[in-house]
């Protein structure tokens, strides 16, 4: 049986699909074991994530943060680079939101301030993943173990920096000063409020179009620029490439810098649109769903979107769940785990029996036509 | 005497904490020296770690937590071989997976069975009749030597005085040793992760060499976590591994995926833990070191060791690769 009898579709959509089902179905077990009927549990939040437009804006809210870290590791999977930085990323991104807001917030009028704050967010995050591309590049340590050196070093050293540097002469709490009114991304609940449209609070703000732009660079970026062609190539065998002529050690080292970027942008909307101000451990695990986001996507900017609002829902519904059958909230981490079991690393315990179900239904159908002519 | 008290506290202390690291990054070890690379040693230590718990707590035995612990700890492992070794996925995106479910799984079992938010019920409670923790191993004579000067210090309370799986931990060390250096079967699985096709055209089957080593990372892992609810705390608490699976693997790799260098590593970790845990951050002359940078100075050395700028740490060579046979 040859590959090419396969159409696209059956690995691309099928496939996944099939994973997806399959770490729906133990998700449901586990229910049923923590005596919730999964069918309720997905009514329950499925209410409590698209009920109401708080509930609206909760999901989206956290769709947007998946977005950003979803996109920076899908980014780097192209290049076969594993970025498991994007929690130290995000957090290191923070500080460069942060320290825009802090000095600038009411200064400078908003709209100067924005770009300043999303520039700073996203080259703090790229220098934060700079360090572990260069040393790929340049000396061979691997990516995924320096990468998770960095996401510890990036939480002592925002630690140190709240403890000693940001946080406000006589406060107790490690958080930094609150930002001026004046440099917060505004909510969508207040624009909607002047245009006359009733929402309830929720901390969807503007970021969520940011997100979208970045999405739509993504796929321009590594699908329609000679740079992405020199990042797929690297992903796809680097000898090729660097037989082609592409120099790797400039294209893992770019690779990574959009990555940390694109991670790094995650603060904006969490630090910039919803909290005012930098926190400890603010990223709180939305780096590491950012790589179940990406598998689920299959690493690109459409998947990724779906899979963001998918985890939104499960983020949002997942406290719903909470509130109703005092079940833990941490549920939906076993959910992401599964996600990633079944789509990641189990990819292809299921790839072989779909192709082989499709060959075997596309014979039948086509005896029949067979027949019937 | 003042510094050699406080000298003694801290090693002590380096005992106690650098125990898990000790075992985890045997652990990983072994599982990286047979070709598997192993992010996921944080959720096994994790699961046994509440699984310990959970089961000495129920059955009112730290040995039944032990066994349990190990138990599941093994399970994971296992599931990280079906997925990586069975079905060639990725090694490092099923490492995550199995941290991260890891993670949601204790949390999620631990409140629904023992409704505390996540945490065991305490494992020393004479109200209920509980104690189900492992006692501390008084070494003979350690009550009447400790007054006298130096060897009082040396002995009862440096040496003597630790929990069962300290003492394993340190034997643990040359046990791997002999098992990895000097057995046909070491021979055999460090050659599955250098250079599996070798050891495929020997004869050896490559699957059945890494089920064995993720087996024995599991029971390694195990105790790690064991060690952690079981002897330490007394309790699971939720993430109470802390990243010490990603520090043991900095170990490991410190320790150039030898068991010496690794103890070297482990013990050298956990004196900056002691330190940074004893300290609101050390002086040196009048300058103060954050307690931060003590904290995160682990990881930033290993990435220098990574980089190459101090001396070398040369990864088994099929390490993380998948293994594939020609034909099937």
């Amino acid at each position: 049986m040859s590959q090419q009898r396969i159409p696209a579709w059956v690995t691309v959509i099928g496939v996944p699909l099939v994973n997806i089902l399959l770490a729906a179905i133990v998700s449901g077990f586990v229910f049923m074991y923590l005596n919730i009927s999964p069918i309720d549990a997905v009514k329950t939040m499925a209410y409590g994530a698209f009920g109401s437009s708080y509930g609206w804006g909760y999901t989206l809210y956290y769709t947007t943060s998946f977005i950003f870290t979803g996109l920076a590791v899908a980014v780097a999977f192209h290049a076969s680079l594993f970025n498991i930085g994007g929690e130290g990323q995000a957090y290191v991104g923070a500080l460069g939101v942060g320290l825009v807001c802090l000095l600038l917030g009411g200064k400078i009028p908003f709209l100067l301030l924005l770009p300043l704050s999303i520039i700073a967010g996203g080259l703090f995050g790229a220098l934060w993943a700079f360090i572990p591309a260069w040393l790929q590049a340049t000396r061979g340590s691997h990516v995924v173990i320096t990468t998770i050196m960095f996401n510890f070093i990036a939480a002592s050293f925002m630690a140190y920096l709240l403890v000693e540097v940001l946080k406000p002469e006589g406060s107790m709490a490690v958080e930094s000063a609150v930002f001026h009114e004046a440099s917060w991304i505004p909510k969508i609940w207040e624009l909607a409020g002047t245009m006359g449209i009733k929402m309830q609070r929720s901390p969807l703000n503007l970021s969520i179009i940011w997100a979208l732009i970045c999405s739509v660079f993504v796929y321009f970026f590594i699908w329609r620029t000679k740079w992405g062609y020199e990042i797929r190539s690297l992903g796809q065998n680097a000898s090729a490439a660097e037989y082609a002529g592409i120099n790797l050690n400039k294209t893992i080292i770019m690779t990574m810098l959009i990555s940390g970027m694109l991670a790094g942008f995650f603060a904006l909307n969490v630090v910039q649109g919803e909290a005012h101000q930098i926190k400890l451990s603010l990223v709180n695990g939305m780096g590491f769903t950012g790589i179940a986001v990406a598998l689920m996507g299959r690493n690109h900017p459409i998947g990724i979107v779906l899979a963001s609002l998918l985890f939104g829902f499960l983020y949002q519904g997942g406290g719903e769940l909470q509130f109703e059958y005092g079940v833990d909230p941490r549920i939906i981490v076993v959910l992401q785990g599964l996600v990633i079991l079944f789509s990641g690393a189990l990819e292809h315990m299921t790839k072989h029996p779909v192709e082989n179900a499709y060959l075997k239904l596309s014979q039948l159908v086509g005896k029949q036509e067979a027949k019937g002519a | 005497m003042d510094l050699f008290n406080n000298i003694i506290l801290i090693l002590d202390a380096t005992l106690r904490v650098s125990t898990p690291l000790i075992f985890a990054a045997l652990a990983g070890m072994f599982s990286e020296r047979s070709g598997v690379v192993n992010i996921a040693l944080e959720g096994k230590i994790l699961a046994s770690a509440f699984a310990g718990a959970a089961a000495a707590y129920i059955t009112n035995s730290p040995w039944m937590g032990l066994l349990a612990g190990v138990f599941v700890s093994v399970m994971f492992a296992m599931l990280h071989g079906f997925a990586t070794v069975t079905h060639r996925g990725d090694q490092v995106v099923s490492g995550m997976a199995i941290n991260i479910l890891a993670a949601g799984l204790t949390a999620s079992l631990g409140n629904f069975w023992f409704h505390q938010g996540g945490n065991t019920p305490n494992l020393v409670d004479s109200l209920n009749g509980i104690d189900a923790r492992f006692e501390p191993i008084v070494f003979p004579f350690a009550k009447a030597l400790e007054d006298v000067p130096v060897i009082g210090g040396l002995y009862s309370e440096l040496l003597s005085g630790h929990f069962l799986l300290v003492y394993l931990a340190l034997l643990a060390v040359p046990a791997s040793w002999f098992l990895l250096f000097r057995t046909r079967f070491g021979l055999r699985l460090r050659a599955v992760g250098e250079n599996p096709t070798a050891v495929d055209t020997a004869g050896i089957s490559v699957v059945r060499m890494r089920y064995m080593a993720l087996i024995i990372c599991g029971v390694l892992a195990g105790l790690a976590g064991v060690y952690l609810s079981v002897a330490v705390t007394a309790q699971f608490l939720p993430n109470m591994s802390a990243g010490k699976g990603y520090m043991a693997l900095a170990a490991l790799i410190f320790g150039k995926w030898r068991p010496r260098g690794a103890l070297l590593a482990c013990l050298m970790f956990g004196v900056l833990q002691a330190i940074a845990d004893r300290s609101q951050g050390a002086m040196i002359g009048a300058f103060e070191i954050p307690v931060q940078f003590i904290e995160a100075l682990p990881y930033i050395l290993t990435v220098v060791l990574l980089g190459g700028f101090i001396g070398t740490a040369v990864a088994p060579k099929a390490v993380g690769k998948p293994y594939v046979k020609e034909r099937e």
